[in-house]
């Protein structure tokens, strides 16, 4: 039996090192052309400088960063070793998340409250909350019905545009608006789902993507319509039940109605709470499809598309309607995206755009409401933090989106549970 | 008919690039079945390095300019390969068994940090360099429009043709070829039979990244300007190319290029060059509306 006990103690010093080295190598040679040498604008014409300490430090950071890793990984792996001969075979379903679900809405009902002093925190959260209603439109489509789309943001900016063009030339409100700008988006889906949905995952990708192109370069091009780049301003922002948030002026308002001070961050925390309501509608939503036939059956194609076909199932209308419902989604974030900013360009709507968005849904877990939230928050806070070196956020942010993927390639809420189970007596 | 035929040479060189960096996708899409997002950065950092080199070559006189675009194309296509090895191993080896969209979200990242990387080091300025080739052939005057076809087109066109030719041999002949080929069919059944699909893979990257890396060089020294952010629309335009053509397949990669330089060159010539990107992806979409594995692409027959 001897021959079966596994080793834990690793590749030895040696071994750490060379490995080490290898790493320095090859970091000394990714920086030759990045780090050492780089060209500097001399009156009008090109000139060569280099850095040599940078590539040194940058070698020597590498060498040990990659030193204490591996043997920080090693400790883990041991430890995780250990923690997996203690489990029972057989995980039980994880009732903290439940809880962790309950605690975060909790937090975030009392948020503006607790916070009303501080416009920023507010803002930010409002923020979060709406990459929060995004992602979980999007989770429709990639983690329930398993199809890759890179064109969200296309039908987020059907949403922002229906808004701001319908008030601004209309006159129409922001709750007249949201069941027009949703239906909108959902036409928009389906337009661009019927001609595309057979496609496999990969070439769906890129179509998405060249639509969510397409659908900015017109909004880019098409002034007349859109106003091109410079967007549409001055869009009205919502009223709590046709008051105003406005310093007392002619008619009533908001402030003059319940009797209180006039404060601008009445209007934040208006917005916040209308948010967090579309959101929570959303997932209401989202929880009872899950449990209806058509929501069933997004899970079914995702996990085998060619035995739904040979059940008789229509794939092509259960993934249209995964599609239109996810625009929908992304059309009601939009509306209020645009009725918040007031203001909207082109330039909200850019691939990267769209892939945040996927990024949140993927690093969240797929399929995982919570996971959303999560990612949501740490993708929209990570910048927001990075603000005071503020050059090297982005970067921190690539960085973190490969980092958090490797670490878990599951997404940070890896349990997708299905949501149809046999009989509790079938499970293994 | 001049600027019918003038187009028709501008597409064809512009098709050149994205056939160049086309063909690193649909390597990358073959072997391991995923979006390689970072491509299209690749090819920037080539660029930029392509700059670099060009400067130091000029400041220590190195004037013959065939000379100095070989010592470039040596030097950017060296290191272009590391960085390509380098993302593949950081960002995509680890997650080789994962779901389909792990490695694209990370691709995502990669492509984010690439092009923040570079702006941080190399500045955000855009970076011109003195034209090296300039001139051309003037090939017929027809109703006062002069056809020209540059020395640096002929450059494009020739090299792509060259490496189109060279690279078919090497996926079609070589054992390296067959190596990979079995890779992109069955990878557990290929390192049964004492292959290292590990080593192949990483190949294949770093010959993606090489083609990305003569691309690079290509687009240096035929516009003269180049800048953090080009990676972005090349490698959406290549990848389209790649999808357009059938991923997977090479001569399907080099022909979506053509065709979208093809497309993008006329329709900013006679219809309206604001709309151009929106003709290349509808023209995208109705392809793939018809043949839904693109020009060449073999159908895949999905079996439980």
């Amino acid at each position: 039996m001897t021959a079966f006990i596994p080793d834990h103690s690793g590749p030895g010093m040696t071994a750490r090192l060379k490995d080490a080295t290898g790493v320095a190598v090859v970091s000394l040679f990714l920086g030759i052309p990045m780090i050492a040498l780089h060209t500097v604008d001399v009156g009008g014409v090109l000139a060569v400088a280099t850095r040599w300490p940078w590539l040194i430090a940058f070698a020597v950071t590498m060498f040990t960063g990659r030193l204490v890793l591996q043997f920080a990984l090693d400790h883990l792996k041991i430890n995780k070793a250990r923690r997996e001969r203690a489990r029972p075979a057989v995980r039980a379903t994880r009732p903290w998340l439940k809880w962790t679900g309950y605690a975060v809405l909790g937090f975030s009902i009392v948020l503006p409250i607790m916070c009303s002093g501080n416009r920023y925190v507010v803002d930010t959260a409002t923020t979060v909350m709406i990459y929060v209603m995004l992602g979980w439109g999007l989770n429709v489509v990639v983690g329930l019905a398993g199809l890759l789309d890179l064109g969200y943001v296309a039908f987020y900016a059907v949403g922002a545009y229906t808004y701001g063009l319908l008030s601004t030339h209309f006159g129409w409100g922001f709750w007249e608006t949201l069941p027009v700008a949703g239906a909108l988006a959902a036409g928009f889906g389906i337009l661009l789902g019927w001609p595309t949905l057979r496609l496999r995952g990969d070439y769906l990708a890129i179509v998405t993507l060249g639509f969510g192109e397409i659908v900015r370069l017109i909004l880019v091009n098409w002034t007349d319509f859109s106003g091109g780049p410079n967007g549409i301003g001055s869009i009205p922002r919502p009223t709590f039940f046709g008051l105003p948030f406005a310093p007392a002026g002619d008619g009533p308002t908001f402030a003059s109605f319940f009797g209180i001070e006039y404060a601008p961050e009445h209007r934040v925390i208006f917005l916040y709470y209308v948010i967090l309501v579309l959101a929570l509608l959303t997932n209401l939503f989202i929880a009872r499809l899950r449990k209806l036939p058509v929501g069933i059956a997004w899970e079914a194609v995702r996990e085998d598309e060619v035995a739904c076909k040979a059940l008789g199932m229509n794939v092509t209308n259960i993934k249209l309607s995964a599609f239109a419902i996810g625009a929908m989604l992304g059309g009601f974030a939009g509306v209020f995206f645009a009725a918040r900013q007031g203001f909207i360009s082109p330039e909200s709507f850019v691939f990267s755009e769209s892939a945040t968005i996927l990024a949140i849904v993927v690093l969240g877990g797929m399929g995982s409401q919570l996971g959303v939230v999560v990612a949501a928050i740490l993708l929209v806070l990570l910048p927001e933090l990075g603000r005071d070196f503020s050059e090297y956020r982005m970067l921190m942010f690539g960085a973190a989106m490969i980092l958090i993927m490797v670490w878990r390639p599951g997404g940070l809420i890896a349990s997708r549970a299905p949501t149809v189970r046999l009989h509790k007596e079938a499970q293994p | 008919m001049g600027q019918f035929i003038q187009q028709l040479i501008n597409g064809l060189t512009l098709g050149a690039v994205y056939g160049l960096i086309a063909l690193g996708y649909t390597m990358v899409y073959g072997i391991i079945g995923m979006i390689n997002f970072a491509h299209g950065d690749i090819y920037m950092v080539a660029a930029i390095i392509a700059v670099t080199v060009l400067t130091l070559l000029g400041a220590l006189g190195i004037s013959a300019v065939p000379l100095a675009i070989l010592i470039t194309l040596a030097v950017v296509i060296f290191f272009t390969a590391i960085y390509g090895w380098s993302v593949e191993r950081v960002a995509y080896r680890p997650l080789r068994k994962a779901s389909r969209l792990a490695p694209l979200i990370s691709a995502i990242g990669m492509s984010i940090f690439l092009q923040n990387m570079v702006q941080l080091t190399q500045g955000a300025r855009v970076k011109p360099i003195h034209a090296m080739m300039p001139g051309g052939f003037e090939l017929f005057t027809h109703d006062g429009f002069s056809v020209h076809l540059a020395y640096t087109q002929i450059m494009i066109i020739s090299v792509t043709i060259i490496l189109l030719a060279v690279f078919s041999y090497l996926i079609t002949r070589t054992s390296f070829g067959r190596q990979q080929r079995a890779c992109e069919q069955d990878q557990t059944m290929t390192a049964l039979l004492g292959i290292n699909v590990d080593r192949t893979i990483s190949y294949t990257f770093m010959l993606g990244a090489a083609l990305a890396a003569v691309a690079g060089v290509m687009v240096t020294v035929y516009y003269g300007v180049v800048d953090f952010s080009i990676g972005f629309v090349a490698g959406i335009k290549a990848f389209t190319a790649a999808v357009l053509g059938g991923i997977g397949s090479l001569p399907g990669a080099m022909l979506g290029g053509l065709i979208i330089g093809m497309i993008e060159s006329f329709w900013s010539a006679y219809l309206s060059p604001e709309y151009k990107d929106v003709a290349t992806f509808g023209i995208l979409i109705l392809v793939l509306m018809f043949r839904p594995s693109g020009l060449l692409g073999r159908p895949e027959v999905e079996k439980v």
